[in-house]
C-alpha cells in the first residue's frame, strides 16, 4: 500500500500515475459496493466514475480525518443511496430478511428426540489439499456472485479485500450488527456450498 | 443473531447462528464461557467451526477483481478532461 499523504498529493497536482493507482485499488470494488443501493451494473458503474470526479473536486479539501479509502467510499455510498432512492429503491438494511438458518434445520434432531436441535447429520472436515484447489476456488467466486449485492459487498471486504469490519461499518455507512448479520449470512452460504462441492466426490 | 436462553446448555443448531459472532470476539462473555464449553464436548460443532475457519482462509485466497481495460479508459479520459479544466 502506497503512502496515503503522497498519493493525495500527487492527486492534488494532477498525477495521473496517483489517478492511475487508486482507481487500480479501488474502483472494481466501488462498482460492487454501489450495486448494493442501485438497480443494474450500468447505474452502479455510473455511480463509481461520478464518484471519481467528486473525489478529484473534492481532494483539496480532504483533511485527513479518515483515511482516504473510507473518504471516497463515503462518497460513493452516500452518491448510490441518492441515486436508489431516485429509483424508488428502498435502502437495503431496511429489508433484511428475519431469518435466513446457516444451516438446514433438517440437519438437526427435531423436538421428538432425546437431543432436539443438535446434530443429526454431522458436518466432515474439509479436506486440505482441494481446498485451495482452482476448481474448489471457482465455487467460492460463482457462491459470492450468487449473493444478494448487500452480503457480496462485505464479504468481498472482509474477507477478500481484508478490511477490518469497522472499516466496511465506515465506509458502508452500516451499523456493526448490521455488518456482522451480512457477513454470518455470507460467509454460512460460501460454508454451504463448499460442503456440498466438497462432499460430491 | 439467535438470542439464545441464558441459562440452558447451548443447542447446536443455536451454536451455528452464533460462529460469526464469536469469530470477531463480540459474543458477551457469559454467552462466549457457554459456547466454548459446547465445543468443547461437541465434536460436530468443533468440526463446524473448523469448516468455517477453513471457508474464511480459502476465501481469503480469492483475486480481488480488477479494474477492466475499458473502465480504466474511460476514467483516465475523465482524469485528463478535468486536469485541463482545472484552473
Amino acid at each position: 500500500m502506497q503512502d496515503e499523504a503522497a498519493l493525495v498529493a500527487a492527486l492534488r497536482a494532477g498525477d495521473e500515475a496517483a489517478f492511475r493507482t487508486l482507481i487500480e485499488m479501488y474502483h472494481a470494488m466501488m462498482v460492487r459496493v454501489a450495486r448494493m443501493y442501485v438497480s443494474t451494473q450500468a447505474a452502479a458503474e455510473d455511480v463509481a466514475a461520478e464518484t471519481w470526479l467528486a473525489v478529484l473536486e473534492g481532494i483539496d479539501r480532504f483533511e485527513g480525518r479518515s483515511s482516504l479509502k473510507t473518504w471516497i467510499f463515503r462518497i460513493l455510498t452516500n452518491r448510490a443511496k441518492t441515486r436508489g432512492i431516485r429509483e424508488g429503491r428502498s435502502l437495503p438494511f431496511s429489508a433484511l430478511e428475519p431469518d435466513e438458518a446457516a444451516v438446514d434445520a433438517d440437519r438437526f434432531h427435531g423436538g421428538d428426540h432425546n437431543w432436539p436441535g443438535h446434530w443429526a447429520s454431522a458436518p466432515a472436515e474439509f479436506p486440505e489439499e482441494r481446498l485451495l484447489a482452482a476448481e474448489t476456488r471457482d465455487v467460492i467466486d460463482r457462491t459470492i456472485a450468487s449473493l444478494p449485492p448487500t452480503q457480496r459487498a462485505v464479504i468481498s471486504l472482509r474477507d477478500i479485500e481484508g478490511w477490518s469490519a469497522e472499516e466496511v461499518c465506515n465506509a458502508l455507512t452500516l451499523s456493526e450488527t448490521n455488518q456482522r448479520v451480512l457477513l454470518h449470512r455470507a460467509r454460512s452460504a460460501v460454508r454451504a456450498a463448499l460442503e456440498r462441492y466438497l462432499e460430491e466426490k | 443473531m439467535t438470542q439464545a436462553n441464558t441459562y440452558e446448555e447451548l443447542s447446536c443448531i443455536e451454536l451455528v447462528e452464533l460462529v460469526t459472532d464469536y469469530l470477531e470476539g463480540m459474543l458477551p462473555d457469559e454467552l462466549r464461557q457457554r459456547f466454548d464449553d459446547h465445543i468443547a464436548h461437541c465434536t460436530g460443532c468443533r468440526t463446524y467451526l473448523a469448516q468455517m475457519r477453513a471457508t474464511i482462509r480459502a476465501t481469503g485466497t480469492l483475486t480481488p477483481e480488477s479494474l477492466t481495460a475499458e473502465a480504466e479508459r474511460t476514467l483516465l479520459e475523465a482524469f485528463r478532461g478535468w486536469r485541463a479544466d482545472a484552473p
